[in-house]
């Protein structure tokens, strides 16, 4: 999966979860929860999805790390790719 | 015979209007069985039944809007014959609404359902909901057995249902809110809890579990205030006819914003009996379900209590306004990484602000103090919990 493969499905678990969520409007490299109105237990929803749809694992130790959509993309990227080689 | 009536969900109803009846006469219902959908101003709530029984007579059509009270059916109590029972007769009902009705009740699944319930729309309303472009199956009618009438999709096509329920739901967090600050003599007290254990307890807890079963610290908060009231049980009930009335269950009232705007608080049940792993479904099952707008009665009118967490908005603290007849509402804010002294030593930990708003009419400053402490206490142990 390349990387533009990977944000389209991320937005579109994002847009599943935050129904009002506008694309054009998402800044990538700004930090999520202050643009997107995600509690804990929508993210947690959001990692549950991502376990489903893409089969990743994010631990827990690992949420800090993931603050920007850019974070994410990046961080599922090497995931992947770390699991196809 | 057993009469059913429309029960308040919650404090802030006065009226209900009734979507769908999931029963028809001759079917056996049990204790707990859901047997109509009723929109109050807030949500479309399934209602349970809370007799085991026969029904005998549905005496409201899907559409109508009635008063708390107000009689929606008779049911034959068990061994009770039907021959010997007294038929009460709905007011004036047109034969072709009757039909309908039962062919809903009928339908076991999602699909058949949604074509069993093709609402009976006239013509003239018809063709105007094709001028107007709105959908004529989605109106909720107004007219004999639910009918669509030709109002009723004018004022769909010009009150979109979205805002509608915004504006409804304003409009009843209002009077229950007005309602608490007139009638209940509010005190507040806080305590700001150390949460190094149970952040670090969570954390570990969480390694080993797979995404799918992680827990969220709400979860131990809920546990942990369930666990208190047991020690201080006049925080726990209600406040009726000029008298406390405490409650034996402890059903958590759990704040849960609704994305579109607006706030509703329904119940957690039994929280002091259920382990940290059952809490956590049921309050991802209650988060979604709330959100989709699909709640039981029971769930909307029996919290004991309510808590409130406002800590993922990032305020540190929350005093909240009580729901009433309940005589309490904890309100947690964010956990959070602050300076800490123990003995002489200072050190940087993850700590809350728990706070109480409690009914003085029902308990004492004295009292609540004592729940905060156990609370943070409780919160110490999170294995224990």
């Amino acid at each position: 999966m390349n990387e533009s493969e990977i944000r389209s499905r991320v937005l579109g678990i994002m847009k599943s979860i935050a129904p009002e969520l506008e694309e054009g409007e998402l800044r990538a490299d700004r930090p999520l929860r202050n643009q997107i109105d995600l509690d804990s237990m929508d993210w947690l929803n959001f990692l549950v999805a991502l376990h489903e749809k893409l089969r990743v694992d994010i631990p827990e130790v690992d949420y800090g790390k993931l603050v920007t959509l850019d974070d994410l993309v990046a961080y599922l990227r090497a995931k992947l790719e770390s699991r196809a080689a | 015979m057993i009469e059913f009536k429309l029960p308040s969900l919650g404090a802030d109803m006065e009226r209900g209007k009734l979507l769908e009846w999931r029963v028809k006469p001759g079917d056996a219902v049990k204790r707990g069985q859901v047997v109509a959908i009723v929109d109050t101003s807030k949500a479309a709530v399934d209602v349970e039944i809370w007799h085991d029984g026969t029904v005998f007579e549905l005496l409201l059509d899907p559409g109508e809007t009635v008063p708390i009270g107000t009689l929606m059916a008779t049911l034959l109590e068990p061994g009770e014959s039907a021959e010997r029972a007294v038929k009460r007769g709905r007011p004036a009902v047109p034969a072709a609404a009757a039909p309908a009705a039962a062919v809903a009740a009928r339908a076991p699944e999602p699909a058949a359902a949604a074509l069993a319930r093709r609402k009976p729309v006239s013509p003239a309303a018809r063709q105007r909901a094709r001028e107007l472009g709105v959908d004529a199956e989605k109106i909720s009618g107004t007219g004999p057995g639910g009918a669509v009438t030709l109002e009723d999709v004018e004022h769909a096509a010009a009150a979109p249902a979205p805002t509608d329920r915004y504006a409804e739901m304003r409009k009843a967090i209002a009077a229950a809110m007005s309602r608490s600050k007139r009638e209940i003599p509010h005190y507040y007290l806080s305590e700001e809890i150390p949460m190094q254990r149970a952040t670090q307890w969570l954390l570990r807890e969480n390694e080993k579990r797979p995404v799918t079963e992680r827990m969220l610290m709400g979860v131990l908060q809920l546990k942990a205030v369930a666990l208190a009231l047991k020690k201080t049980p006049e925080l726990n009930g209600f406040w009726q006819d000029g008298a406390f009335r405490r409650s034996e269950a402890i059903h958590i009232g759990t704040a849960i914003s609704i994305r579109q705007g607006g706030l509703i608080a329904p119940a957690i049940h039994d929280v002091d009996k259920k382990n940290l792993v059952e809490l956590m479904r049921a309050l991802s099952d209650l988060v979604s379900r709330a959100r989709a707008g699909s709640l039981r009665s029971s769930e909307m009118s029996d919290p004991t209590i309510t808590v409130t967490n406002l800590g993922e908005q990032g305020v540190g603290a929350v005093f909240g306004v009580i729901y009433p007849p309940q005589v309490a509402l904890v309100g947690f804010g964010r956990v959070a990484v602050r300076s800490w002294a123990e003995g002489e030593t200072l050190s940087a930990i993850p700590t809350v602000t728990a706070s109480l708003s409690g009914d003085h009419r029902a308990s004492d400053g004295i009292r609540g103090a004592r729940f905060l402490a156990e609370l943070r206490e409780l919160l110490q142990h999170p294995e224990e919990l």
